[in-house]
């Protein structure tokens, strides 16, 4: 595959935390190659290295060795301000915690990261508007966060990552504090960011969530020990779930 | 689908087409790679086990489309046996933990693989009932039946994770020892 074909590649990724004795490889060694348009799981126990992993795809920490190539640049040699840069123009991030600004109604935390990118207010505004319609919460834009459901948090917070049109969001337990119905509202999303062609990067414990993916992989110990194409392989079985054939 | 079926005609005798239509509403896509002449096979099998009744409706004696069914008063008395019952249909886990058992003691394959061939199995399933789901109107029966078909999966997805845990574990000390 051509590097400008893949909206994120690494080759060779390490981090390790730690010092002497007490030194982990939370990734040791991955590569990967996420073309663009593709929707990818990360599925793992506790402490596999999956959520590090994330972060350095997202340019929020530095590898201790390897390469990080989003959008066909190398970015784990950036300085700090390009970096910062590349965040806000190429990755959205979605945690599982929110990280809404609580003085800031959810208009305004959609309208943020676009008005930090030198975006005009009235351009910022309208891109809100159409983001908050599209994760359904038109009605609460003026709510602030603590006004809001985690469920709806959590909605402002995929608005806000699209805010400036990223080449791929990275979402870190994005149902994690959610109940039941709002990780449903949350599937829904993923599903049409997946159908609108949206590369993404899911990190999850929920099968639910991972399943809404084309692919996944397994992590154990900061490696990749599975790569399976979820995507049209068994399509038209669907009477077979319920014993209607074989 | 014996039982399923009398209770289907406990309102109103019925044309067969008509059964098959009220499953397929009810069933919404999960019923729709079910064969069309399915309905008549197990009205076929009713009638003979004197559960169900079938009259040739007038005019068109030679169309088969035409009869109507019935329930005779021992597919009544089925039906209200059947709605009573709880039984439940239990998924077949021993056969895979037994699979899992005679990998590893013949040396054959390695459990661990395995349950990460199992999973990703599991895991297309569960993609193409959520899609399926989502693709439903909201309050669709199908839908409520793809919830069920859902978390079962889960369940079961969660019962492999324990089996890899424990059989990663086992792997790890024949490599010590």
């Amino acid at each position: 595959m051509n590097v400008s074909d893949a909206a994120v590649r690494v080759r060779g990724l390490v981090k390790t935390h730690g010092r002497g004795q007490s030194r982990v490889r939370a990734v040791d060694e991955v590569d990967l190659e996420v073309p663009r348009g593709q929707t990818l799981a990360v599925m793992g126990p506790s402490g596999c290295g999956k959520s590090t992993l994330l972060h350095l795809l997202g340019g929020l920490e530095r590898p201790t060795g390897g390469e990080v190539w989003v959008a066909g640049r190398r970015i784990d040699t950036l300085s700090e301000r390009a970096l910062a840069r590349m965040r806000r123009r190429s990755v959205g991030f979605v945690f599982q915690a929110f990280h809404l600004v609580e003085e800031l109604s959810a208009a305004e935390n959609v309208e943020l990261p676009a008005l930090l990118a030198g975006r005009s207010r009235r351009q910022a505004r309208r891109r809100a508007n159409l983001l908050l319609e599209r994760v359904g919460l038109a009605a609460r834009a003026r709510h602030l966060p603590s006004q809001l459901s985690g469920g709806q948090r959590q909605r402002v917070a995929v608005a806000r990552a699209l805010a400036n049109d990223p080449l791929v969001v990275l979402a870190d337990e994005p149902t994690g504090n959610l109940d039941t119905t709002a990780s449903l509202d949350m599937l829904r999303i993923f599903e049409d960011l997946r159908a609108a062609g949206q590369t993404l990067i899911i990190v999850t414990h929920d099968e639910r969530v991972a399943a809404t993916a084309d692919r996944l992989v397994s992590m154990r110990d900061g490696m990749f020990v599975d790569d399976t194409r979820l995507a049209g392989t068994g399509a038209g079985r669907l009477g077979g779930l319920i014993g209607l054939e074989g | 689908m014996q039982d399923a079926v009398l209770a289907m005609l406990a309102k109103e005798p019925a044309h067969g087409y008509h059964l098959r239509a009220r499953l397929r509403q009810s069933l919404g896509p999960l019923g729709e790679s079910m064969n069309p002449g399915q309905i008549y096979v197990t009205l076929a099998r009713l009638e003979k086990a004197g559960l169900v009744l079938c009259e040739r409706a007038d005019g068109l004696p030679e169309k088969p489309e035409r009869k109507v069914y019935a329930l005779t008063p021992a597919g009544q008395q089925r039906v209200t046996a059947w709605l009573a019952e709880v039984g439940w249909p239990k998924p077949d886990l021993a056969e895979f933990h037994l699979k899992l058992a005679a990998a590893a003691a013949a040396r054959l394959a390695d459990p661990v693989e395995l349950v990460a061939a199992q999973r990703r199995e599991l895991l297309r399933r569960l993609r193409e009932a959520q899609q399926a789901a989502l693709a439903e109107p909201a309050g669709s029966g199908a839908a409520l039946l793809l919830e069920g078909v859902m978390l079962r999966l889960q369940a079961d997805l969660r019962w492999l994770d324990a089996c890899e845990r424990a059989w990663s574990r086992r792997n790890d000390e024949i490599e010590d020892a």
